[in-house]
């Protein structure tokens, strides 16, 4: 399954269109993109300019108009287990507790009873929800809701996660300790990244590589290198090197010129 | 006192009250039986064992009816919701007869079938049906996305999602559609004991009726009322017990 030569993600020439009551909408537009094994790529971009529709098209639940998705060399034609998904909208099983919910994934692919448990465990230990491991979603805050998709999604070990705004309803600090410890996840046991934010700070800290995204066509922008060590530390947060990447992915986010295209966007 | 004791408290005035309501209206030369000849017809009633002929006929058509009904409704109503060709099959016809209110079709359905139980039973059945698919229906359709598309890039299957998320995400609707059905059903079923029965709380009124026995009539009517209520609060117990991890409330 793996081709190692290859990318382990590519898009090309992806466009999407949603046939409205009157007029088509032009969701995405000439994206290509490649990403590396173990890259860890996060995609900024003003709001509605397609980058859940992207994601949604990686995890193999929406079709490209035009243009096709390949994951480690196979074109994608539906979700896989090889593929972990965290939505903008948590979309927890409101009637499973959390740990159900954590163990949904590994039920379906049938594992052992006890075996679930442990690695449920683990998880709902990692994103600190223990204490709520019985409890419904209902009784979850948006952060804690958040937090119970990030284990469920961890629990199938994918090799890719793709994860949309999974940050984005915490509170600094659980934001800063999640970050820190999906870089360390991420740099211990080696999966392909792609994490949507609104952030800018957090896509730069992540990140290989930050994908800018524009809207009206949605489309790549700018695509930048983040050339910095890890593991992140503060010292990295704070360095004069940081802060001109960050300042540089602001910019491509908040003075968007129109029309322009970013030529190609892979590497 | 709690809020809650303080609710009883009043519901317990206002039942009294409404005793006593009816007791004036009755000694005041109204044609009413008192609260006590009531009770006395109910005794004489019970004792010579046609409160519980009659209950029993008639709840045993009701549950027959009721749970054919829901049975055959929460499989049909899947599948409209799951596939456009039940949907476009089975909907002209349900929009039609739900148009209709159920003991309409009595006259039909006893030309058709006869006197016995199954004219009635299958009235029972429509009603309940009609109330239970639509809801059903509109569970599946109105189950969200997003759950759906959790499940399948958690790995599951058609027949996962549909048992996993499909089927527990309708169970709200379902309920609320069992619940409306069962009280059409209970209400079209005593019409229908009045038109066409020889046993049941229906029927039973009917008989009275035409001896001018008002206090028979009275212990009908509360035990229809009673009866109905408590069928209802048990479905009502069901969905909440089923159901109780929805956000609202
Ligand atoms: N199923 C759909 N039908 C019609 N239009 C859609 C559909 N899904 C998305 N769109 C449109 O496509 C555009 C991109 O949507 P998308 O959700 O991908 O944006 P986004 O970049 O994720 O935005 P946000 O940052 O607000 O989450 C939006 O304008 C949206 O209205
Ligand atoms: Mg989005």
């Amino acid at each position: 399954m793996t081709d190692t030569a290859g990318p382990k993600i590519s898009i090309s020439g992806v466009r999407k269109v949603f046939s409205l009551k009157d007029e088509d909408f032009v969701a995405l537009d000439h994206v290509d993109l490649d990403i590396a094994d173990n890259e860890f790529v996060t995609v900024v971009g003003p709001s509605g300019c397609g980058k859940s529709t992207l994601m949604n098209i990686l995890a193999g639940l929406e079709e490209p108009t035009a243009g096709e998705a390949f994951v480690a060399g196979t074109s994608v034609s539906g979700p896989g287990p090889d593929r972990g998904v965290i939505f903008q909208q948590y979309a927890l099983f409101p009637w499973l507790t959390v740990r159900k919910n954590v163990e949904f994934g590994l039920k379906v692919a049938g594992v052992s009873k006890t075996e679930r448990r442990e690695r449920a465990e683990h998880f709902i230990e990692m994103v600190g929800l223990s204490q709520f491991a019985d409890a419904l979603p209902k009784m979850l805050s948006g952060g804690m809701k958040q937090r119970c998709a990030i284990a469920r999604a961890y629990a199938v070990n994918p090799s890719i996660l793709l994860m949309d705004e999974p940050f984005g309803a915490l509170d600094a600090l659980t934001r800063v300790k999640l970050q820190e410890q999906l870089l360390d996840t991420w740099s211990r046991e080696q999966r392909t990244v792609v994490f949507i934010t609104h952030d800018v700070d957090e896509a730069v800290f992540l990140a290989n590589r930050v994908v800018v995204m524009a809207a009206r066509p949605g489309r790549i922008y700018d695509v930048v290198d983040v050339n910095l060590p890890y593991p992140r530390t503060e010292d990295v947060r704070l360095s004069p090197e940081f802060t001109e990447l960050r300042n540089r992915v602001w910019h491509s986010v908040y003075h968007q010129q129109s029309g322009n295209v970013a030529g190609t966007a892979s590497h | 006192m709690s809020k809650r004791t303080r609710m009883y408290l009043y519901n317990a005035i206002s039942i009294v009250a409404g005793i006593g309501i009816w007791w004036l209206l009755a000694l005041s030369g109204l044609q009413l039986p008192t609260p006590p000849e009531v009770v006395e017809a109910a005794a004489r009633m019970w004792s010579a064992g046609i409160i519980q002929e009659d209950v029993l006929a008639s709840l045993q058509r009701v549950l027959i009816g009721f749970i054919l009904g829901s049975a055959a409704a929460i499989p049909v109503g899947f599948l409209m919701g799951w596939y456009s060709i039940a949907r476009g099959l089975f909907e002209p016809w349900i929009q039609f007869f739900r148009t209709i209110p159920p003991l309409a079709l009595l006259p039909l359905v006893l030309v058709l079938l006869g006197i016995g139980e199954v004219p009635k039973v299958s009235v029972i059945f429509l009603a309940a049906f009609l109330a239970c698919v639509i809801s059903t229906f509109q569970g599946v359709v109105s189950v969200d996305r997003t759950l759906i598309n959790a499940a399948r890039v958690l790995g599951a299957k058609d027949g996962t999602i549909f048992a996993r998320v499909v089927v527990p995400a309708s169970t709200p609707f379902i309920l609320v559609g069992m619940r409306v059905g069962l009280g059409s059903a209970w209400a079209t079923l005593v019409a229908a004991e009045l038109l066409a029965a020889q046993a049941g709380l229906g029927f039973r009124m009917q008989q009275a009726q035409i001896y001018y026995d008002l206090p028979t009539i009275f212990v009908s009517i509360v035990i229809i009322g009673v009866l109905g209520l408590v069928m209802d609060r048990l479905l009502l117990f069901a969905e909440s017990r089923l159901t109780g991890w929805q956000e609202r409330r």
